[in-house]
């Protein structure tokens, strides 16, 4: 089965006729994703490589019956291009931007509360479902299929990770890199309720790092909901207080996000939290050999 | 991007939020003119971004021009934890009957606007009791409402007589957290004078670095000269980095990929110099002027580099790191961990290179043990010529 992106997904892409976004919507179409449309204001009847080119999304849904959104954007029109993909009632919206204003994000969130639209990112490397399909950037000729569901708010700490898996013969249902940014539109708690009802996945991984209480509310989440076994690592024991690592969102504000109590109250739910990626993959391989 | 007190507060007059008249010295004959202009008693204050100014004597009362010019001069270059002090803010003392706390906060957690006000002003607010602290969330979509302004003021404890004063000051204090993109904007404390007028005594306000391209405004408001030498540096080419006080400098791609970094060298024994995510960080440029930003820290004695290839193929970065070290002159030992695409090509290129300071290295957790070795070999040598 695997989550968000399968064998089904019709992409669209926002920004296809930029550089980044035509390099690799063009990857995910190599990959075996259906590729269906691209839509640019203003370049309608355009095309890349056989892709057309529209200039909104919903003239691109109602010509190719697109039902999945990547949105590669700059940032100061981001915002609104995920809310015209919403509008246009595109289910799965994926937004790989970086930078996008933090109150753009936060009227979206709400925005999309009455919709019928699923956000993940911004700021992430996108799903890939192996074997079925990439939408995003994530390498995936890394990734083997297999029964492990993987989400994760770091980009190059996933490829890590899953690569570590496969190595030690492991494979993926999905991965699912949901952004590093203060506001995303899918938690950990979304994604992991979609691992939860997924038939292809056993076990779950999910990879934290400092800032906000998404990890401690994720812990409470699985322990009331969860019957999957789950295996997590965070990232960030040694940041100082008060500086952004990286991530828009990996700030450590006063004593709260920081890496230490994440893992405490993972550990207290009864979810191990590895202490290096590689401790990570062991424990997540043990645990589906049985 | 965090403002100082008087930046926040010309901020807070251009949005109708009522503050103290005052003027900005670098001066103590600044300041002196200052005061006069402004008129007797005057209170000098530091301007840097951190708490606890008037503990450390950064706040200082004048009642003449003389004591107004003594104070500026005192408080002019003073170190308030760590922070040279370059600029003093000068202001009618005021009259204070009742302190209040007021702000407005980004909420991530809720995904809304928070406001915050108590009766219980004046000191550091996570010291004051939860029951103190009214509460009320705003949908973003929605604004502020009336209703708000009475949730607020209901359970808040502050005077009746002055309600509607401040609840038009919230107003006013969330329209300027909107127009100016702010993460924070507090009040502490909001006063209360003898006349029963309210005033913002302070101002602390916080800006999205993500949304300066639409506030050029704020950004002119950057002092280069407040941050660290090397993060200045490195803000100016691009470059997400942090510094640290350790002696193993590190850099990778991605920003979880360097945390959990920083985070296995600690496990090792050894202690981080700095974060620094090159990004896609193939080319040889985008290597110099990392490893450039990161050496400029004399305390540097070894560094890790980590790459995880995946479209960004090993080799390339391994041919992009020899390149680098033919332009720019490197004498700490470096460790290379490549894994990933094309990970084995890209070890036996930097193993066939010529260039002794290079330790190829294939997982994280060898990769660490290695640099933190040869971290403390070079402190036990004990000295070093400058990189970069």
């Amino acid at each position: 089965m695997a989550i968000l992106v399968d064998k089904d997904t019709k992409l669209l892409v926002q920004g296809l006729t930029g550089r980044e976004g035509s390099f690799h919507g063009l990857r995910n179409r190599e990959y075996g994703t259906d590729l269906v449309a691209g839509v640019t204001p203003g370049k309608a009847g355009q095309d890349v490589e056989g892709v057309p080119i529209f200039d909104t999304v919903e003239a691109a849904v109602a010509e190719t019956g697109a039902n999945t959104a990547m949105v590669f954007v700059p940032p100061r029109f981001a915002a609104a291009a995920i809310t015209e993909s919403a509008d246009a009632g595109v289910g799965t919206i994926i937004c790989i931007t970086e930078g996008i204003p933090a109150q753009d994000m936060l009227r979206v969130y709400n925005y999309l509360q009455g919709t019928e639209s699923r956000l993940i990112g911004p700021n992430c490397p996108g799903v890939l479902s192996p074997g079925k399909a990439n939408v995003g950037i994530i390498p995936a000729h890394f990734f083997s299929e297999g029964s492990v569901g993987l989400l994760s708010r770091s980009g190059t700490l996933t490829y890590q990770i899953g690569n570590e898996l496969v190595q030690l013969g492991v494979g993926n249902s999905s991965i699912v890199g949901i952004g590093g940014d203060p506001v995303i539109g899918s938690s950990f708690i979304d994604v992991i309720a979609l691992f939860e009802q997924d038939d292809q996945t056993d076990l779950i991984v999910m990879v934290g790092e400092i800032g906000g209480d998404e990890e401690e509310r994720t812990a409470e989440y699985i322990d009331q909901h969860v019957t999957k076994p789950v295996i997590a690592y965070i990232a960030g024991f040694t940041a100082p207080e008060g500086k952004r690592m990286g991530h828009a969102g990996a700030i450590i504000s006063g004593s709260s996000g920081t890496a230490q109590a994440k893992a405490e109250a993972l550990e207290a739910k009864g979810v191990p939290v590895g202490r290096n990626p590689t401790e990570v993959a062991k424990l997540a391989a043990e645990k589906v050999r049985g | 991007m965090d403002l100082l007190e008087y930046q926040g507060k010309q901020l807070f007059a251009t949005h109708g939020v009522p503050v103290p008249e005052g003027r900005v010295a670098v001066t103590p004959q600044e300041a002196r003119e200052a005061a006069e202009a402004l008129g007797f008693p005057v209170v000098v204050k530091a301007q840097v971004q951190i708490g606890g100014r008037g503990k450390a004597g950064g706040i200082k009362v004048a009642k003449d021009a003389a004591e107004a010019e003594a104070h500026a001069e005192a408080i002019l270059g003073m170190d308030i934890r760590g922070l040279t002090v370059h600029e003093v803010w000068v202001e009618p003392a005021s009259d204070i009957a009742a302190e209040y706390y007021a702000a407005v906060v980004f909420d991530r957690s809720a995904k809304n606007i928070l406001l915050m006000l108590s009766a219980a002003g004046g000191m550091d607010i996570e010291e004051v009791a939860e029951d103190q602290i009214a509460r009320v969330h705003v949908n973003p979509l929605v604004g502020f409402a009336p209703e708000d302004g009475q949730r607020l003021t209901s359970g808040s404890g502050i005077d009746d007589d002055v309600a509607d004063q401040v609840v038009a000051m919230m107003g006013k204090l969330y329209d300027a957290f909107v127009a100016l993109d702010a993460m924070l904007v507090e009040v502490n404390p909001l006063i209360v004078t003898g006349d029963r007028n309210v005033l913002a005594l302070d101002a602390k306000v916080s800006i999205d670095d993500n949304a300066l391209f639409r506030q050029p405004d704020v950004a002119e408001m950057r002092d280069p000269s407040a941050e660290d030498p090397q993060e200045q540096m490195a803000k100016e080419r691009g470059i997400t980095y942090v510094k640290l006080d350790g002696e193993v400098g590190i850099l990778g791609n991605g920003a979880g990929l360097v945390m959990s970094t920083l985070d296995v060298v600690a496990q090792e024994g050894g202690r981080p110099a700095n974060f620094l995510d090159v990004g896609g960080g193939a080319k040889a440029e985008e290597i110099v002027q990392a490893l450039e930003v990161l050496l400029s820290d004399k305390k540097v004695r070894a560094v890790l580099f980590n790459i995880f290839g995946g479209i960004t193929r090993c080799d390339e970065v391994a041919n992009g790191i020899l390149q680098a070290l033919d332009q720019i002159d490197v004498s700490v030992p470096i460790v290379v961990r490549l894994d990933g695409t094309n990970d084995e090509e890209g070890r036996r290129i930097l193993a066939q290179a010529d260039a002794p300071q290079l330790h190829p290295a294939k997982t994280m957790i060898e990769a660490a043990q290695l640099v933190v070795e040869l971290a403390k070999d070079e402190s036990a040598v004990g000295s070093r010529q400058a990189g970069g």
